[in-house]
């Protein structure tokens, strides 16, 4: 019989939801790590057992957990008693120290401040998780300050990809209000080598050889909140999200405009279409579907919740330009909630499940591609991030 | 032995109870006794002081025999009471947040 679990990250705790094929009945374990935030918790492509999450604390920083059996039992690697070769305690694998070498690149220091100064990287927190498509063992990071961090040896340790914040643009990137933070992570299923990430507030880049050296991928978005609204860099990204079979099509939730490529983010077109607004933080795509792709809009960058006190999510058929309100079984009155970028995901049993989590600390599910709507649990810490497994 | 009692976040995270005890080469000083405590349970490294450049972290407290020595140097003796484990080096998370 297959099944989902829904693994959802909040500002107290990490929760794992699962349910059989048929998405009706639920069981909730948790809290995991309790007390702690956990920005992001996602399983590998290939080995849906091994799990990994980002646990921090303003007091006590940052620790990576990793399960091996989905979810029933945690460790952080390397953060045993057990020795190295030559004696040292390990205990690496919450340590992330951005590249300054020479060797690996151009050292890079700092960025843009609020006030517009240069100021330091300082390393904050995990943001995003993503395995690899094809080994367990490797996982990349997006972190605050903004950069790219892989792990080959299951998060033990960590390497930053240093051409990112080392291509040149680097000291044009600052903060946006939640911080300067790398949060989007795709794989290209087609393309081993190439990844493309999104940073607030920097806009999207890409690489085509494995991280290695990096350029931004922003031609078409304008932001009317920077000096030069067609920058190159500079621009709000919220998320992107791809359809595994036609990775060349990219969607975005801009800070406001939902976006559409189709050369791989060469060029970016708007297809806010009809929304009733275009501010928003998901973005994500229908399993099966890859023109089916699903945003919540949000009234503005100054009011986080949804117009009208209505929570309603949007759906486009056509891959944007035209969508339709989805509001069956969503609260349709005195809603104040907001859907955080890493908060939406899709299954992908028959028909497609799509999932999101709130601050309000709902997290609902479709089991009909959005049609219809419950809330799996209503009264969880404020949600993060949510992902779903599907298993076999 | 030296006696150090770490909050409940870090106890949990390093699978012991309230109090650890700890040998120490040296004298007991901040430094040697966290250096003890990061060499035995390493999950704690950069919780209670930055990976890179062991700096306390900002919301964290050390206390020891009613004195704060967080802003002591790190190489500074701790109380003799603290080096014959008479008395617990407190790791204390400063009260802030919801």
């Amino acid at each position: 019989m297959t099944g989902v679990r829904v693994l959802v990250g909040t500002r107290k705790g990490a929760f794992i939801l699962a349910a059989d094929g048929k998405r009706q009945r639920w069981d909730v374990g948790g809290p995991f790590f309790a007390g702690w935030e956990i920005y992001h918790m996602k399983g590998s492509p290939a080995d849906p057992e091994r799990l990994y999450a980002s646990q921090s604390s303003g007091w006590f920083g940052q620790v990576i957990q990793r399960s091996c059996d989905g979810g029933r039992t945690w460790e952080a690697p390397g953060g045993g008693p057990e020795k190295s070769a030559d004696g040292m305690p390990r205990g690496e694998s919450n340590k992330f120290v951005y590249d300054t070498t020479s060797k690996t690149g151009k050292p890079l220091t700092t960025h843009q401040w609020y006030d517009g100064t240069q100021h330091p990287w300082e390393f904050k927190r995990v943001w995003h998780l993503e395995p690899s498509l094809s080994d367990p063992d490797i996982v990349y990071a997006g972190v605050e300050d903004a950069a790219l961090f892989r792990s080959s040896d299951g998060g033990t340790t960590w390497q930053e990809l240093a051409g990112l914040r080392g291509h040149g643009s680097g000291p044009q990137w600052q903060p946006g209000a939640g911080g300067m933070c790398l949060h989007t992570i795709l794989l290209d299923p087609s393309e081993p080598r190439r990844m493309f990430v999104a940073i607030s507030a920097a806009g999207a880049f890409k690489t085509d050889d494995a991280g290695a050296t990096w350029r931004p991928i922003n031609r078409g978005l304008v932001s009317k909140y920077i000096p030069t609204p067609a920058a190159e860099v500079g621009h709000c990204v919220h998320r992107l999200a791809l359809h595994r079979t036609r990775p060349r099509v990219l969607f975005m939730q801009k800070h406001w405009d939902v976006m559409r490529s189709d050369d791989a983010g060469d060029s970016w077109r708007e297809v806010s279409g009809n929304l009733p607004t275009d501010f928003g933080f998901v973005v994500d795509v229908h399993a099966h579907e890859p023109d089916t792709i699903y945003v919540v809009p949000i009234k503005s960058d100054s009011e986080h919740y949804p117009p009208d006190g209505q929570l309603r999510v949007y759906r486009s058929r056509t891959g944007g330009g035209e969508w339709e309100a989805l509001t069956k079984g969503l609260p349709q009155r005195d809603c104040y909630v907001n859907v955080l970028r890493d908060a939406m995901a899709v299954d992908s049993l028959d028909r497609c499940g799509i999932y999101f989590g709130t601050t309000g600390g709902q997290v609902y599910a479709s089991a009909d591609a959005g049609d219809s709507w419950s809330a799996i649990v209503r009264d969880l810490p404020p949600v993060l991030s949510v992902e779903v497994q599907t298993l076999p | 032995m030296i006696r150090v009692e770490l909050p409940q976040h870090l106890q949990t995270l390093a699978g012991v109870g309230e109090e650890v005890l700890l040998e120490v080469a040296g004298p007991a000083t901040p430094r040697s006794v966290l250096d003890a405590l990061e060499a035995r349970y390493p999950v704690l490294r950069g919780t209670i002081r930055d990976h890179d450049t062991l700096e306390r972290r900002p919301f964290v407290r050390f206390f020891a025999c009613a004195r704060d020595w967080s802003h002591e140097p790190q190489d500074s003796p701790l109380p003799a009471a603290v080096a014959s484990g008479a008395e617990p080096l407190l790791v204390v998370g400063a009260i802030a947040g919801g």
